[in-house]
């Protein structure tokens, strides 16, 4: 396999055909269009194409890893657990905020055997570091604002917090995040320049808020009922779309929404 | 607060800052707006548009009859008021999106509230001073 790229290298400096792994029984040919962009180098992004065999069962994350290892060791992107738990290869894929380690070939594959172009760029919203890297610090700073833990006053119990699988019910859904942020940076709000919290900061919210051992509601509530809470929440739905652990992130918007209108919990 | 103090003894007095209510407000208020502007805007165009004859038998004299009934004096005011604030709110968080730098934000909402306050008091001014024998005296 060698590159159809757009930049001068030539595939021998990274690696070799020799290197390359033998192509699996069953593999198909596809193109990996990547939004490339080397702080050091360039001025902008740029996009660079990559031929690469693929597995139908394989995962985005493995034709990423193919293109570090045999094509272009420069290629920066996060991934830890790769498989969709750490949140780290949050991406836009063919557009769509997803997790590379989630999105199988299969599902990306041209019909009828046309070539295949998958097209992989950084999450949007937030600065770029290098290639698929993005800088998470805007966001995590977002997810602190709202005190993302337990805040309980007056003596601790001698036993656990005791809490009836009823009250467990009201946040449930809130519990799954990741902190991958394809929720917040999916979110036009979240795309202008202002400070918007974003979704995945009112859903962390949301999981202390409706909980019946947290005695921080108020608080919480008080930091999102501010111009840049929830109520620039535009109900596009993009958030709940991006969801890689289908949390319906708008309904736990309006959630809070409803808690703050009619002042109750 | 008093009992609460003593529920929660190391609670803060007052939690975090005291923020206004004036986002929740104005997202209340378009909706409502929004629902009485349903009413509003399609009855006035029933009225004006469709009922008897519709649009070609509007004339000084048809206006001059209608706002002679402060019933419709009352409708097309709350309609004119219901809008231009319903749209100038809409319009102030459209800047608030879009708009890159804080000088062009500050001046494209200024922009937008001297427009409004015109238009309120220019079609506020004309309701209730609007004068049927305005056209017999020339």
């Amino acid at each position: 396999m060698s590159t159809s790229t757009t930049s001068d290298k030539p595939t021998s400096v990274w690696g070799s055909h020799e290197s390359q792994p033998p192509v699996p029984d069953g593999a198909v040919s596809v193109t990996v269009k990547l939004l490339r962009f080397n702080p050091e180098v360039d001025s902008e992004p740029h996009w660079q194409s990559f031929e690469v065999p693929a597995l139908p069962t394989d995962r985005v994350l493995n034709l990423l890893h193919y293109v570090k290892w045999y094509l272009d060791g420069t290629l920066t992107f996060r991934r830890s657990c790769a498989h969709g738990i750490c949140g780290s290869d949050a991406m836009q894929i063919n557009g769509i905020n997803r997790l590379a380690c989630k999105v199988l070939i299969k599902d990306l594959l041209a019909k009828k055997g046309k070539p295949t172009t998958i097209t992989l760029a950084p999450i949007k919203g937030l600065p770029v570091n290098k290639d698929l890297l993005v800088d998470m610090e805007p966001f995590f700073e977002a997810f602190r604002a709202v005190k993302p833990y337990l805040i309980t006053y007056g003596n601790e119990p001698t036993r656990e917090r005791i809490q009836s699988a009823a009250d467990r019910e009201r946040f449930d859904d809130t519990t799954k995040c990741i902190l991958c942020a394809c929720c917040t940076s999916s979110c036009p709000v979240y795309w202008n320049d202002g400070s918007y919290f974003g979704p995945a900061a009112i859903v962390n919210a949301h999981r202390f808020i409706f909980d019946s051992r947290d005695e921080g509601a108020e608080e919480r509530l008080d930091i999102l009922n501010d111009a840049e809470g929830v109520w620039r929440c535009r109900t596009t739905f993009n958030c709940t779309d991006a969801c890689p652990r289908g949390i319906e992130v708008t309904k736990a918007i309006q959630e809070v929404k409803r808690a703050l209108l009619f002042k109750r919990v | 607060m008093a009992e609460l103090a003593l529920d929660k003894p190391r609670a803060p007095r007052r939690p975090a800052a005291r923020r206004s209510n004036f986002e929740l407000y104005s997202w209340l208020f378009m909706r409502l707006s929004g629902m009485a502007l349903v009413v509003l805007v399609l009855g006035h165009l029933f009225i004006m548009n469709i009922l008897d004859g519709g649009v070609h038998r509007i004339n000084w004299g048809f206006v001059a009859g209608r706002w002679a009934s402060p019933f419709w004096q009352f409708w097309d005011l709350s309609m004119l008021w219901l809008a231009q604030l319903h749209g100038g709110n809409g319009l102030r968080t459209v800047i608030d999106d879009y708009a890159r730098k804080d000088s062009t934000r500050f001046w494209l909402k200024m922009l937008l509230y001297v427009s409004m306050v015109l238009i309120l008091a220019l079609g506020t001014f004309v309701i209730f001073t609007f004068d049927p024998q305005m056209d017999m005296r020339d």
